[in-house]
C-alpha cells in the first residue's frame, strides 16, 4: 500500500536543525529537528492555524525562523529558489474573464525574469510538457475561471511544474474538491514525485485520500510538531501528546478518524478556511 | 475619403491633435491592460483627480500645468505603491484621497482667477490646443514609461495574476507595484491631455476592457486594446470635426458603445471561441 521508496539513497533534501519558528507572536515549532529525504511524500497535517502554511513559508525563505535554520539540498534556505515550486492555497487575484488556462500557465513562465513577457519557443514547448504532464491539454484552452476545481488545480501544478522543481509545497491542493477529483490529482502529485524523484510536502486536513501515497506525515498542532510513519504519527497516544488534550484515533476499514474527547471529529472532511 | 482626410491635416492643430491623441492612445492602450488585469481602475481614476491639484497648483505658482500634474500624479503612485495593496486597492482610502485633490484644485482655482477657460481644459482635455513643445513632453513622457515598462513587464504580469507564487519566486511585490503605479501615472496624464482629468478612466480602463471580452492571452490582448484605443482616438476627433461637439464625448460616446457591445454580443450569442480566442 505504501509509496516504495528506495532506501539506499537516502539524500536528504530538507533537513530542520534547531528550528524555531514564530508567527505572530505564537510558536508554531520550538527546537525542532527533522530530516526529510528526496523522492519523499510527506502529508502535513494539523488544525488550523498549526502553521502548516508557515511552515512552507519558511521553507521558501519568506519568513526567518527565529531560531536555528531549515537547510535546502545543503545550502540555508533563500528566497526564490528555483529548487522549490510552491502552490499556494489561496489566490488573492481573479484573472480575467477570458484568460485561457494556457494562458495562466504561460504567465508563470520565468515570470520572475525582467523584460517583456516575450514567450519563446524553448518556452511554449516546456508549457506544452508540463500540460501534458499534469493531463490538462484538453481543457488548457479554455477560460481559467470557468473550469471545475480540479481542472484549475491541475492547472497550477503546470505552473508549478515549469522550472522543474526538486521540492513540491503543496498548500492544501486538495481543498474544496470532490472525491473524484481528489484522487485524480493525488495520482498526477504521485506520478510527479517517482517521475523525477520529487520530494513532495503536501499539507491537508484528512489523512485518508493520501494513505497510499505518502511515506511519511509530519503533525502539527499547539506548537508541536511530530514527523513519522503514520503508524507512529497518528495514534492516540501521539497526537494527545501533541494535542495536550485527550485524542482518540480510531481505524476502521482503511480508513482513520481523528477524534477529540471534547470536540467530535477534528479532521476529517472539514474543510473550514 | 482623401479629399476629408486632407481637408482635416490642413491645420496645425489638428494635426498637432492626431499625433498627440495617437501617442496617448498607445500608451493608455498598454498601461491600461496592465490597470485591468490587476484590478487598479479606480487608483487610476483617482491619480486623474490628483493631477487636476497638481494641474491648477502648478498654473496657481506660474507653471505649466502638466508639469504640476506629473509631478503630484507620479509622487502620489509612488505614496499608494509604498502603502501597499491595501491602500491602492481599497474603495475607501482612494476615494478620500480623490475627493480631496478635488477640493484641492478647487480651492487653487478660487486663488488664481484671471484664466477660468484652463480649468475646463484640464478637467475636459484640449486636444486642439496641444502645442509643439507639449507634444515634445508626451512623446519624450511616453518614451519613457514605455522604456521602463519593458524592463518590467514580465514580472508585472506575474505578479498580477499570480503574486503569491511571484512572492516565492523571489519577487519583490512592492517595488512592481511602486513601479507600475508611477507609470500609470505618467500614462493618467498624457491621456488626460488628451480627454481631461475627470475622463481619464475612458481611455485607460475602456479599450483594455473591449480588449479582454474578446480575447483569452496576453498578447492578443494587449494587441487589441492597443488597436481600439488608436481608432477611438481617431475617430474621435474625425466625429469631433464634423459635429463641432467635444472629442472627449465622442471618445467616451465611442468606448462606452464598444464595450456594451461586447458584453452583448459575448453574452447574448456565446461567442466564447472566436478564432482570436484560441491561442
Amino acid at each position: 500500500m505504501q509509496n516504495p521508496i528506495n532506501l539506499q539513497q537516502l539524500i536528504p533534501s530538507l533537513t530542520f536543525e534547531h528550528v524555531t519558528l514564530s508567527f505572530n507572536h505564537k510558536t508554531i515549532v520550538e527546537n525542532f529537528n527533522a530530516q526529510i529525504n528526496a523522492g519523499e511524500f510527506i502529508g502535513i497535517f494539523g488544525p488550523n492555524g498549526s502553521g502548516k502554511t508557515t511552515l512552507l513559508r519558511a521553507i521558501l525563505g519568506l519568513l526567518s525562523p527565529a531560531q536555528g535554520k531549515i537547510v535546502v539540498f545543503k545550502n540555508p534556505t533563500q528566497r526564490g529558489n528555483s529548487a522549490i515550486g510552491y502552490m499556494p492555497q489561496s489566490r488573492s487575484q481573479i484573472p480575467p474573464d477570458n484568460f485561457s488556462g494556457i494562458a495562466m500557465v504561460s504567465v508563470a513562465m520565468h515570470g520572475y525574469r525582467l523584460g517583456i513577457p516575450y514567450i519563446s519557443a524553448k518556452q511554449k514547448k516546456r508549457i506544452d510538457e508540463v500540460i501534458e504532464l499534469v493531463g490538462a491539454k484538453e481543457f488548457a484552452h479554455r477560460p481559467f475561471v470557468q473550469l471545475s476545481g480540479g481542472e484549475k488545480q491541475r492547472l497550477l501544478l503546470a505552473q508549478v511544474m515549469l522550472d522543474n522543481p526538486q521540492i513540491l509545497l503543496l498548500d492544501e491542493p486538495l481543498a474544496n474538491l470532490d472525491p473524484n477529483s481528489q484522487e485524480n490529482l493525488i495520482a498526477i502529485i504521485q506520478q510527479i514525485q517517482q517521475q523525477f524523484h520529487a520530494t513532495i510536502l503536501f499539507t491537508a486536513h484528512d489523512v485518508n485520500p493520501l494513505l497510499g501515497v505518502m511515506n511519511r506525515v509530519l503533525y502539527m498542532a499547539n506548537g508541536n510538531a511530530k514527523l513519522g510513519t503514520v503508524n507512529e504519527v497518528i495514534t492516540s497516544e501521539q497526537l494527545t501528546k501533541l494535542y495536550g488534550v485527550p485524542i482518540d484515533v480510531i481505524q476502521l476499514q482503511h480508513r482513520i478518524f481523528v477524534l477529540s474527547h471534547e470536540r467530535g471529529e477534528i479532521d476529517h472532511g472539514t474543510h473550514c478556511h | 475619403m482623401v479629399h476629408i482626410v486632407t481637408e482635416i491635416f490642413a491645420f496645425d492643430f489638428m494635426r498637432h491633435a492626431f499625433i498627440a491623441g495617437t501617442i496617448a492612445a498607445i500608451l493608455a492602450g498598454i498601461v491600461g491592460y496592465f490597470v485591468v488585469i490587476r484590478h487598479l481602475a479606480f487608483a487610476g481614476h483617482a491619480l486623474g483627480h490628483i493631477g487636476f491639484a497638481g494641474a491648477t497648483g502648478a498654473v496657481l505658482f506660474g507653471v505649466t500645468p502638466i508639469i504640476g500634474q506629473l509631478f503630484l500624479t507620479v509622487l502620489a503612485a509612488f505614496g499608494m505603491g509604498f502603502l501597499g495593496e491595501r491602500i491602492s486597492k481599497s474603495d475607501i482610502a482612494i476615494g478620500v484621497m480623490l475627493a480631496f485633490s478635488l477640493g484641492l484644485g478647487t480651492l487653487f482655482l478660487h486663488f488664481y482667477t484671471a484664466y477660468a477657460g484652463q480649468a475646463t481644459a484640464i478637467l475636459f482635455g484640449d486636444l486642439l490646443g496641444v502645442s509643439d513643445q507639449a507634444i515634445k513632453l508626451i512623446i519624450i513622457l511616453t518614451l519613457l514609461s514605455l522604456f521602463a515598462l519593458s524592463f518590467i513587464a514580465r514580472p508585472l504580469l506575474f505578479t498580477s495574476l499570480e503574486p503569491e507564487l511571484a512572492e516565492a519566486k523571489g519577487i519583490s511585490l512592492q517595488l512592481i507595484a511602486i513601479c507600475n503605479l508611477m507609470i500609470i501615472a505618467v500614462a493618467v496624464t498624457i491621456a488626460s491631455q488628451v480627454v481631461g482629468v475627470l475622463l481619464v478612466f475612458t481611455l485607460l480602463i475602456g479599450p483594455a476592457a473591449i480588449a479582454q471580452q474578446w480575447t483569452s492571452q496576453f498578447w492578443p490582448g494587449l494587441w487589441v486594446s492597443i488597436i481600439v484605443a488608436i481608432l477611438t482616438v481617431w475617430l474621435g476627433i474625425v466625429c469631433a470635426w464634423f459635429s463641432d461637439w467635444p472629442i472627449s464625448f465622442w471618445i467616451s460616446a465611442i468606448i462606452f458603445v464598444l464595450y456594451l457591445l461586447s458584453r452583448l454580443k459575448i453574452q447574448i450569442i456565446g461567442l466564447k471561441f472566436l478564432p482570436i480566442n484560441r491561442s
